[in-house]
């Protein structure tokens, strides 16, 4: 071994070359089979791609560092699944551009946060953490609610999402502000136009209680509502699940 | 390269950053971006006036010194993003403990500044320390004078403005949401060219050295290159909205980017936080205990064991999710290898104080080190075990996970740093030695103190959460609501904060020293063997 060693670090490209090909091997084997073996990704009913107004609120998600503190993935561990539910699939974050399962629990596990509270709830939550539950060591996030959405921004999103292989058609793309905006607002005339265009099940009403305007908070609460509720995992038999 | 194309090289770097900048400016209607475009601006306006005056003056006689001038510009970049990133991990640990202190202001929040303390701490003091360490090591061990020239200046200047245009970014919400890759795709563009450039002034001096054999600390240095450059480049895959856009989409989603992220995520705790630290231990322990490297066969098998197992372990950040099952089973095997190697390292480093234990009482700079080493041991045995999948049941999500991540952060990558600090400055600067001997020690106490203090807070309160989560009482309901696991936090927070609030303090000391360290008087000047044999174009 050390004679052999003895020459190669007498050349610093072939050590480097060395280095490379060592260190590859790694992401070779544990993520190039992720895409190609069939079963990583669950085949499962009801998964659709985010609403503009979803989407929005996800990158507000992302923006102000949710991450950081909430997890959303439950773990297949009894302890996990009894407190937040069934567990993740990962069918649920196909669409999910960048992933956000989170490292850490400093506050609970949102994977299926979706309809288990109020909006109002949501939004008093968000506004004063510590008004709705004592003790909690959240920030206030009342901006959003004083931010109006960036809903112009949107069709440049979907474009994005389109090339990364989201499946976002010519018609989501050409409609991405309008129904932005027209998912937080009931009095619109475009339901029909959004559920068409993106199923049945949209939550489609004023999120934020404030009926003057989308705001920040409209689209954020509208992202929470709908965390984990698309695929009916009680109704799907465990065998099929196994990885 | 001869010096004048050297310049033109430099120049047209400088200027591409500069129109780039420009486009931005003029394009964009987001305020963070505007902001970002005239930094670009600023930093590269200031690179081609320099890079022009430089290239009006005659050609300068061949150098016959080592080139220490960029280093020092990088121990300065490493105390200054040190004590930032510092102060701003502790205001984060008081937030935790009052919440009131986010002041519910969007730049304020946890959430947008947490990533300014992962930053700071580990591209700008830890980046830092390894660029500037690594251009003193490779000239010493090859007996050569650094490569490049001025490139050396860029490297260090882009570089920096990388890690400006992260922090200034994030309060303003500009995020990929990667953890530790958080940076948007201009940065990390910036980023990957300035990486280019000094892995080339890396293999350049290399190439000129007059030692036959490559050096131990370089081979791990070279892996600290290469491997981060492979790791940016796949973990930083991302579709822009538009080029007057900040924003992104990663181009993987769901599992595979969850499996990407986590390998670039610990394999930068790998060969960012480890690879090059170890570089460092490889020459500054030796040199600093005058002692030689106890084993060369342990040398070899520490550093290719890390260099291979190392980027299988990610998915041990994914154990009992929805990553298939093998690839979890596989990151938790390879994760307890990686004990051997790791250990293999520790042991080389240890044994190479034998004969020199008395300069570990005497000599704080290598007690800062000998514990670097033992901290690393304990850092590496605690991740293999965390690895192990009922142990990570019991571990993941909670504050252990972050108590692991300091006793590596503060105990290993900042004491080696700060013990080779102490033995470079006075080095480069031509001191005698450091200004006070008697403050060096009360900073090895005082972070020693912190460290203990956080981390053993973190393990306690860690270690609280998982078991409240997970008690069940006679009657299969949950005995504590997720409310009262926060509730029990409060008071490890609150210790947690303290001890690094010592640290803290112990680093300003340090800064202090070293400051006073370069204002003192310079050695006596004295003939030595100390001039590179290669010396330059």
């Amino acid at each position: 071994m050390s004679t052999a060693h003895q020459k190669l670090e007498r050349h610093s490209l072939k050590f480097t070359i060395m280095i490379l090909l060592v260190a590859s091997l790694g992401g070779l084997f544990e993520i190039a089979p992720l895409f190609t073996i069939d079963n990583t990704v669950e085949k499962v009913e009801g998964m659709r791609v985010y609403t503009p107004l979803e989407l929005a609120g996800r990158d507000i998600y992302v923006r102000e560092g949710c991450y950081a503190c909430h997890s959303q993935m439950i773990r297949t561990l009894k302890s996990d699944v009894d407190r937040y539910g069934s567990f993740s699939l990962a069918a649920e974050s196909m669409y999910d551009h960048p992933f956000q399962w989170g490292s850490k629990r400093t506050g609970p596990d949102l994977a299926r946060i979706g309809g288990k509270y109020s909006d109002d709830w949501h939004v008093a939550h968000l506004k004063a953490p510590r008004e709705v539950v004592k003790g909690s060591v959240m920030p206030g996030y009342g901006f959003l609610a004083d931010t109006n959405l960036d809903t112009d921004k949107m069709r440049a999103a979907l474009v994005a999402q389109s090339r990364v292989g989201v499946p976002y058609g010519e018609e989501h793309i050409e409609n991405a502000i309008k129904d932005t905006a027209a998912q937080a607002d009931p009095e619109a005339e475009f339901e029909d136009e959004i559920i068409e265009r993106y199923g049945e099940g949209i939550n489609i009403r004023d999120f934020d209680g404030n009926r003057d305007r989308v705001s920040e908070m409209d689209a954020l609460v509208a992202y929470l509502q709908m965390l984990g509720t698309l695929v009916e995992v009680d109704a799907l038999k465990k065998e099929e699940l196994v990885r | 390269m001869t010096k004048i194309t050297e310049n033109i090289t430099a120049l047209i770097c400088s200027l591409l950053v500069l129109i780039t900048g420009a486009i931005v400016v003029l394009y964009t209607s987001e305020t963070g971006f505007l902001l970002h475009g005239w930094l670009m601006i600023f930093f590269s306006a200031w690179a081609v006036l320099t890079v022009v005056r430089r290239m009006n003056r005659p050609l300068e006689p061949k150098s016959l010194e080592y080139n220490d001038e960029v280093i020092k510009w990088g121990v300065l970049g490493c105390l200054f993003w040190g004590i930032i990133g510092f102060t701003v991990g502790d205001v984060l640990a008081w937030q935790l403990a009052y919440p009131d202190l986010n002041g519910d202001l969007p730049w304020t929040n946890f959430g947008r500044i947490r990533p300014i303390h992962t930053t700071a701490v580990i591209f700008g003091f830890a980046g830092n320390a390894l660029m500037s360490t690594s251009f003193y090591v490779v000239q010493r061990t090859s007996r050569a004078r650094l490569a490049g020239g001025y490139l050396g200046w860029l490297v260090f200047g882009g570089y920096n403005l990388f890690v400006l245009l992260a922090v200034t970014g994030y309060p303003l919400g500009i995020t990929q949401g990667r953890e530790y890759a958080e940076p948007e795709w201009y940065a990390d563009i910036l980023l990957l060219i300035v990486w280019l450039g000094y892995f080339w002034i890396y293999m350049r001096t290399l190439a000129r050295r007059t030692e036959p054999h490559i050096y131990v600390a370089n081979w791990y240095y070279l892996a600290f290159i290469v491997v981060i450059a492979m790791l940016h480049i796949v973990n930083n895959l991302v579709v822009p909205f538009g080029l007057e856009y900040t924003k992104s989409y990663s181009l993987f989603s769901g599992v595979q980017d969850a499996m990407t992220q986590w390998w670039y995520g610990h394999n930068a705790a790998g060969f960012f936080l480890t690879a090059g630290f170890l570089g460092m231990v490889y020459y500054f322990l030796p040199k600093a205990a005058n002692r030689p490297i106890y084993s060369y066969r342990m040398s070899i098998v520490g550093f290719w064991g890390i260099t291979f197992l190392y980027l299988w372990v990610g998915s041990h950040h994914l154990h009992y999710t929805a990553l298939p099952d093998w690839v979890q089973i596989l990151g938790m095997t390879m994760s307890v290898i990686l004990i051997v190697p790791s250990w293999a390292s520790v042991f080389n480093a240890i044994l190479t104080l034998n004969g020199a234990w008395d300069k570990v009482r005497t000599d704080p700079a290598i007690r800062f080190m000998m514990v670097a080493v033992l901290f690393y041991g304990l850092t590496t045995f605690e991740g293999s075990f965390m690895a192990i999948k009922p142990v990570n049941s019991l571990s993941h999500y909670t504050d252990w996970t972050i108590g692991h991540v300091h006793a590596g952060a503060l105990g290993w990558v900042a004491f080696i740093t700060f013990g080779s600090m102490y033995k470079m400055v006075p080095w480069i600067w031509k001191r005698d030695g450091v200004y006070s001997i008697r403050l060096e020690a009360w900073h090895f106490w005082l972070a020693l103190t912190g460290t203990f203090i956080y981390v053993g807070a973190m393990w306690n309160s860690g270690i609280t959460q998982s078991l409240m989560w997970q008690t069940y009482d006679g009657e299969g309901n949950f005995l504590y609501s997720f409310m009262d696991s926060v509730d029990a936090m409060h008071g490890y927070y609150i210790a947690r904060a303290i001890g690094g609030l010592l640290y803290l303090i112990g680093a300003l000391i340090g800064a202090y020293n070293i400051y006073m360290t370069v204002q003192g008087p310079r050695k006596a000047p004295q003939q030595s063997n100390n001039l590179p044999v290669a010396a330059g174009e």
